[in-house]
C-alpha cells in the first residue's frame, strides 16, 4: 500500500482536508463549528498553560502503512529531519526547564540520528518517550537492539498495539503486524520493560479499528492485560486509549466506508468541556521533521503551525510562545469526545 | 424509501420526556445505573445487551450494542457467540414446551 502522498491522492493536500472538514461540518452536516463549541464552554479563544511537553516528529518514514495513520507514513515518506535541526532542538530544550520530550514519526527509529538525538536529550536530563510501532524492532536485525538502547537511556516507550488479537490488529495495520508485535513486547519484557519494580515503562495505545470510539480506558487495559498475559506472558504499564482524529489516511477511510458524517456527528455529539479543558496542545509544542513548530502533531499534519510570531525550533521562545493562542479546526473534535484523547490517553 | 424503522429516530430516543417527563427522566437514571460497572463489568453487561437485542428484534438497540460492545473492545467471534446465546434460549424455550407436546400425546394416545 503506498501513502496517500505517493499515490497523488486529493486528500494527500492539507487544504483539501480542512476544506472538507469545514465544508461538511457547517454546511453538508449543519453541526457547530468547533470554535462555537469552545466558546459556549467558555474557552475560546484556547490559552497554552504551562509547557511541559516537547514533542518532536523526527520523520514520515515508517516500516508500515497503517490504514488510520494520519501522518500518512510509509516507507515511500522522504522526510527526515537533519541532525542539524536536531541540534536546534536540544538548543531549544536548554533553554527551558520542561522535562518531557516525546518523539514521534513515523518509525522515529528509522531516522539515521535517531540514537543520537536520544543520547543528546538524556544528557541535558530530560525524560524521553519513544512512540515506537513495535514492528521495527522486528524489521531488520539493525534495530534488534532496541530495547536494549531503551533500556540503557531509561527510555518510556509507547507502542501501538490497537487490539489484542491479530485479526483487528493486522486489518488496521497491515499483514503480519500482531505476531511481529507480539515478539517485540516480549524482547522488550525480556530487558525489563513493564515489569514491575524495572523502573522502565512501557504503554501501549489503543485506538479503535474502525469508525467508533474508544470505550473506557480503564475496562479496556483491563481486557488487554488479562488477554495478553494469558495468551502471550506480555506485561505492561498503561494502557492508553486513544480516539481516531479525521485526519490524513482515517479521513479518507471514513469517505470510503461511508462512515464519515456518522463519526463526526457522533464526536460532535460527545463534546465534553472538561476533556476539552484538558487537551493536551495547551501544555505542549510539536515540532516538524523540518523544525516548524504547531500546537499538535494533527495541526503539524495539517500544516497549521502555530499563531505565534516564533514559528520555527531554531527561534523557540516559550515567553512568546506562551502568549500564543492555539490554533483550531473541526478535526479537534476527536480529542474533546467523550473522555477526550491525548497521546496519553483519556484526558478527562 | 419510507419505512416503519428509521435509524434517524434512535438518536431521538432522549426525546421520550418531552410527553412523560418525570417517568422518562426516572427511566434514563435506572438504565444509566443498570449499565455502570457492578458486580458484572459494564462490558459483559454489553454483551448480554446485545443478545437480549436480538431476542427482543430491536434494530435500534442491535445498531446501539454492536456499537457499544466494539467500543468496549469485544471481539467479533465474542458478539457472535452472545447473538448465538439468545437464539439457543429462544430455541430452547420452543424445545421445552414439547414435552408439554408429548404429555398431551401420551395422555390421549392408546
Amino acid at each position: 500500500m503506498k501513502s496517500l502522498k505517493a499515490s497523488g491522492h486529493q486528500l494527500a493536500s492539507s487544504v483539501a482536508q480542512l476544506g472538507l472538514l469545514e465544508q461538511e461540518v457547517a454546511e453538508k452536516l449543519k453541526l457547530p463549528s468547533f470554535r462555537d463549541k469552545l466558546r459556549s464552554a467558555g474557552l475560546f479563544p484556547l490559552q497554552p498553560t504551562e509547557l511541559s511537553v516537547f514533542q518532536v516528529n523526527v520523520g514520515k518514514m515508517c516500516n508500515q502503512v497503517c490504514k488510520h495513520c494520519h501522518v500518512d507514513a510509509g516507507p515511500d515518506r522522504k522526510e527526515i529531519m537533519t541532525r542539524e535541526t536536531m541540534q536546534q532542538c536540544l538548543d531549544a530544550l536548554a533553554k527551558t526547564t520542561l522535562q518531557t520530550v516525546d518523539l514521534t514519526g513515523g518509525a522515529p527509529e528509522m531516522n539515521p540520528d535517531f540514537r543520537w538525538f536520544v543520547a543528546e536529550i538524556r544528557r541535558l536530563g530530560r525524560h524521553v518517550i519513544v512512540r515506537c510501532n513495535l514492528t521495527i524492532i522486528m524489521a531488520n536485525p539493525k534495530y534488534r537492539d532496541l530495547p536494549e538502547f531503551y533500556r540503557q537511556h531509561q527510555i518510556e516507550v509507547v507502542s501501538s498495539l490497537p487490539f489484542y488479537n491479530a485479526d483487528k490488529t493486522d486489518r488496521q495495520r497491515g499483514k503480519g503486524v500482531f505476531a511481529d508485535s507480539i515478539e517485540a513486547l516480549k524482547l522488550l519484557n525480556a530487558v525489563g520493560y513493564g515489569q514491575e519494580a524495572s523502573g522502565l515503562r512501557l504503554n501501549l495505545v489503543y485506538n479503535p479499528a474502525g469508525a467508533f470510539l474508544p470505550g473506557s480506558q480503564e475496562g479496556l487495559e483491563r481486557q488487554f492485560k488479562r488477554v495478553l498475559f494469558d495468551e502471550f506472558g506480555i506485561v505492561f504499564n498503561s494502557l492508553y486509549a486513544i480516539t481516531n482524529i479525521p485526519v490524513s489516511r482515517y479521513l479518507d477511510y471514513l469517505i470510503q466506508s461511508g462512515n464519515y458524517d456518522g463519526y463526526m456527528e457522533k464526536l460532535v455529539n460527545a463534546f465534553n468541556p472538561a476533556a476539552a479543558a484538558g487537551v493536551m496542545c495547551r501544555n505542549t509544542i510539536s515540532v516538524g521533521w523540518d523544525g516548524q513548530l504547531y500546537d499538535c502533531d494533527f495541526n503539524q499534519m495539517l500544516d497549521l503551525n502555530v499563531a505565534s510570531p516564533v514559528r520555527h525550533v531554531r527561534d523557540f521562545d516559550p515567553v512568546r510562545l506562551s502568549q500564543r493562542a492555539v490554533v483550531i479546526n473541526e478535526h479537534c473534535y476527536g480529542c474533546t469526545a467523550g473522555a477526550g484523547s491525548s497521546c496519553g490517553g483519556t484526558t478527562a | 424509501m419510507e419505512t416503519y424503522y428509521n435509524p434517524e429516530d434512535l438518536k431521538k430516543f432522549g426525546n421520550i420526556g418531552e410527553y412523560q417527563k418525570e417517568l422518562a427522566d426516572k427511566f434514563f437514571s435506572y438504565y444509566g445505573s443498570v449499565f455502570a460497572e457492578g458486580a458484572l463489568t459494564a462490558r459483559e453487561k454489553s454483551l448480554i445487551a446485545l443478545a437480549v437485542a436480538h431476542t427482543v428484534q430491536c434494530p435500534y438497540c442491535i445498531d446501539a450494542y454492536t456499537n457499544d460492545t466494539l467500543e468496549k473492545g469485544c471481539t467479533e467471534e465474542q458478539m457472535m457467540e452472545a447473538v448465538h446465546v439468545a437464539a439457543a434460549i429462544r430455541g430452547g424455550s420452543s424445545l421445552v414446551h414439547s414435552v408439554q407436546m408429548m404429555n398431551k400425546v401420551k395422555q390421549v394416545s392408546m
